[in-house]
């Protein structure tokens, strides 16, 4: 039953939000015309004011430029071969193919498939990577036929025995590190920005790693990485960039060398096909029990 | 089956044992066939070692065994259509029934963007604990492969998935029922009698043609992956009763009930940290019973940048069955307590033990399961499984004196 004693405060609270709403529309008015007269007015200064700009916005704005020339390549899948080397020079090899889906408004979604060795043929690793929190990751065991949830706090643990850690290979988002420009300089010849980021989440196996984006296309060209008692542990250099779809740039080889075990990894891509149409249900625990 | 049959003559043909073991050392030396279509697989050897005589003269003690498991695979149709075939032979020295052979998988797949149907032999998991696992009812258990339930016989099904935003649906239609395998008389790890699979008796009419069939729902939310399905049909553990063999002596012969199963299965996974719950209420025409397994696995991951993870696991077990009615457990109420190592090295060691612990008579089952891969092809395993402090009346005292070592090295193609 409708009771008027309660209806009447509900119609006095609409009006009062409605002459609320009226008087901010006028003052955001206001706002915008004002803004845009002191852009006008500084915009010759903008040069200035960049390098003003403190170097951790400055660090950040170039991340975040990255990502954004790297933002809507929707899908793609590719082969890896990753070469693992000792310090005796014995080779190991592992195969993978990889799917990934871009996923608007958080982290990718990827589908790594294991071809060698032999033993963890038909192995699936599904994970849904978060800009926030942490990633949500599936394993599939062929020989159980069995989808394992896994815990995600592995991600400063080695990928395979190689020397790229989880973290290392999973889908690289702005939100999870905090950055800081550190200086410009010439690198194998290309213009160069020298950034400096450190990770948000504490279950990193790095206090600090430092990178090297060329200036024309933002891509990665060197990353050295500080282990927790911030003494350089790996560096990664990234070779053979090629663009695809007119826009999205992608390295052939990634060579991780450790410098205090002696070990190192390459990791060569393969096949890189964009806009293969994959969707979403190519992402769930039901296709990761079905893919070859 | 008349293709069992077949191969079963094969295998015990007086010269079946130097075959395998031409074949299994061609397998081992050699490299991948160059066959058209997509064939792997394995070939393995194994050894198991009994330190402590037998229950029974007639049981013998250590010995070795081959098995051999190809995998053949073929799509066509851009991946939407395929077929797998995944047959499976084990050959024992010393146990007739354990030398076996069955097809763990062959079937036709055929893959739409909301649907998923198979039609053929398959093998189908369900579940989330370690210790045990309860609600995993769609295949048979493959026993004298191993007594730890995860080997399982192919099973005969059309089956149907139907994939929404909110969930998958599985339906499955079971047709033809698969038996238990018990070891023979000369094998280990077997009841002081033993199982005669020539006398099988079943509750349906239909008997091993009664069609069972099962539905599961299952689906992630947020950090929750969670599972309920329903079983109806022939119960995949027998009722072992006392009877005669044809040479008058003593056995006990698999009685199949007809039961309806329903069950749970959840993980809530968080950090380092997996909750894991499985539960069943099953019931026959004359009773019910319920079972669960409940607990965690704890990830300490790359303990001190080693690269080593570090995994405690503690789950609960209840089942309170009447082993007048059903197929005995050892699991009443039992505690089962164990740690995983893996190294994530190169060679990928991995390192698994545990203990299932009776909380009123401390019968234990002690297991450790090491792996470590050798080369770029072969696999190396090492598994002791021991019963200690056996209690005279816990289901496990049959296997007293059959604490073993098992040692394998696998060869993949």
């Amino acid at each position: 039953m409708f009771n008027s004693k309660n209806y009447s405060p509900q119609q006095f609270q609409t009006t009062s939000h409605a002459v609320v709403l009226e008087s901010t529309k006028s003052m955001q008015w206001l706002l915008v015309v004002g803004l845009t007269f002191w852009t006008i007015m500084a915009l010759p200064l903008l040069g200035w004011a960049d390098s003003e700009k403190s170097a951790e916005e400055r660090g950040l704005a170039i991340a975040v430029e990255a990502d954004k020339r790297d933002t809507g390549f929707g899908d793609f899948t590719a082969d890896m071969t990753m070469i693992l080397r000792n310090r005796h020079g014995e080779e190991s090899i592992r195969e993978l193919r990889t799917r990934t889906l871009e996923v608007d408004g958080d982290g990718d979604k990827s589908l790594v498939i294991f071809d060698m060795p032999r033993d963890v043929k038909g192995t699936a690793f599904l994970s849904f990577t978060h800009k926030v929190g942490a990633d949500d990751q599936w394993l599939y065991l062929p020989a159980l036929k069995r989808v394992k949830r896994i815990a995600s706090n592995n991600k400063s643990g080695p990928f395979m025995g190689s020397e790229f850690a989880y973290e290392d290979i999973a889908s690289q988002e702005v939100e999870k590190y905090t950055y800081k420009f550190l200086r410009e300089e010439i690198y194998e010849g290309q213009e160069v920005f020298v950034i400096e980021r450190y990770p948000v989440d504490k279950k990193s196996g790095y206090t600090r790693q430092v990178g090297w984006v060329d200036k024309d296309h933002y891509r990665p060209l060197k990353i050295d990485f500080y282990d927790r008692k911030n003494a350089l542990l790996k560096t990664l250099t990234y070779h053979g960039y090629q663009q695809y779809l007119n826009k999205y740039w992608r390295a052939d080889e990634m060579r991780m060398i450790n410098h205090q075990t002696g070990k190192s990894t390459i990791l060569k891509w393969q096949n890189y096909k964009f806009a293969t149409g994959l969707t979403d249900k190519d992402f769930n625990k039901n296709s990761l029990k079905r893919v070859r | 089956m008349s293709y069992s049959k077949i191969v079963i003559s094969i295998v015990h043909s007086r010269f079946f044992p130097l075959y395998l073991l031409i074949l299994t050392s061609l397998l081992m030396s050699f490299d991948r066939p160059a066959f058209a279509g997509e064939i792997t697989g394995f070939v393995a050897t194994e050894s198991r070692i009994f330190p402590r005589s037998p229950l029974a003269p007639v049981q013998k003690g250590t010995g070795v065994s081959l098995a051999l498991q190809p995998e053949y695979y073929h799509d066509w149709a851009n991946g939407t259509q395929s077929v797998l075939f995944v047959p499976f032979l084990r050959y024992d020295q010393h146990d007739g029934k354990r030398t076996h052979f069955d097809i763990r998988e062959l079937y036709w797949q055929w893959v739409g963007s909301t649907w998923e149907l198979r039609v053929g032999l398959r093998r189908v998991f369900w579940g989330v604990t370690e210790s045990v696992h309860l609600v995993d009812i769609i295949n048979q258990t493959d026993l004298v492969e191993d007594i730890d339930g995860e080997h399982k016989l192919g099973q005969p099904m059309v089956s149907f998935s139907w994939i929404r935003n909110w969930g998958v649906i599985n339906f499955f239609v079971l047709p033809g029922f698969r038996t238990q395998t018990f070891p023979g008389v000369d094998g280990r790890l077997r009841f002081p009698v033993t199982v005669d699979n020539s006398q099988v008796q079943y509750e349906s009419d239909a008997g091993e043609k009664h069609i069972d069939w099962a539905v599961r729902y299952s689906h992630t939310l947020g950090n929750f992956d969670l599972g309920i399905a329903h079983f109806s049909g022939t119960d995949r553990e027998p009722r072992l009763l006392p009877g005669r063999d044809e040479n008058n002596n003593e056995v006990l012969t698999p009685v199949y009930n007809l039961i309806d199963q329903t069950s749970l299965d959840l993980q809530y996974t968080i950090g380092g940290w997996l909750w894991k719950l499985e539960a069943i209420s099953r019931k026959t025409r004359k009773q019910r019973m319920t079972a669960f397994a409940a607990g965690f696995e704890y990830t300490f991951a790359n303990i001190r940048n080693s690269a080593i993870d570090l995994g405690v696991i503690a789950e609960y077990l209840f089942d309170d069955r009447d082993p007048n009615n059903f197929y005995p457990t050892a699991f009443e109420d039992d505690i089962f307590l164990g740690t995983r190592l893996g190294f994530n090295d190169v060679q990928s060691t991995e390192l698994l033990f545990g203990a299932i612990i009776d909380r009123k008579n401390r019968s234990s089952f002690l297991n450790l399961e090491a792996s470590r891969r050798v080369g770029s092809a072969f696999k190396a395993t090492l598994e002791i499984r021991g019963f200690v402090n056996l209690d005279n009346s816990d289901f496990l005292y049959a296997f007293r004196r059959d604490t073993y070592i098992r040692v394998e090295l696998r060869r993949y193609f």
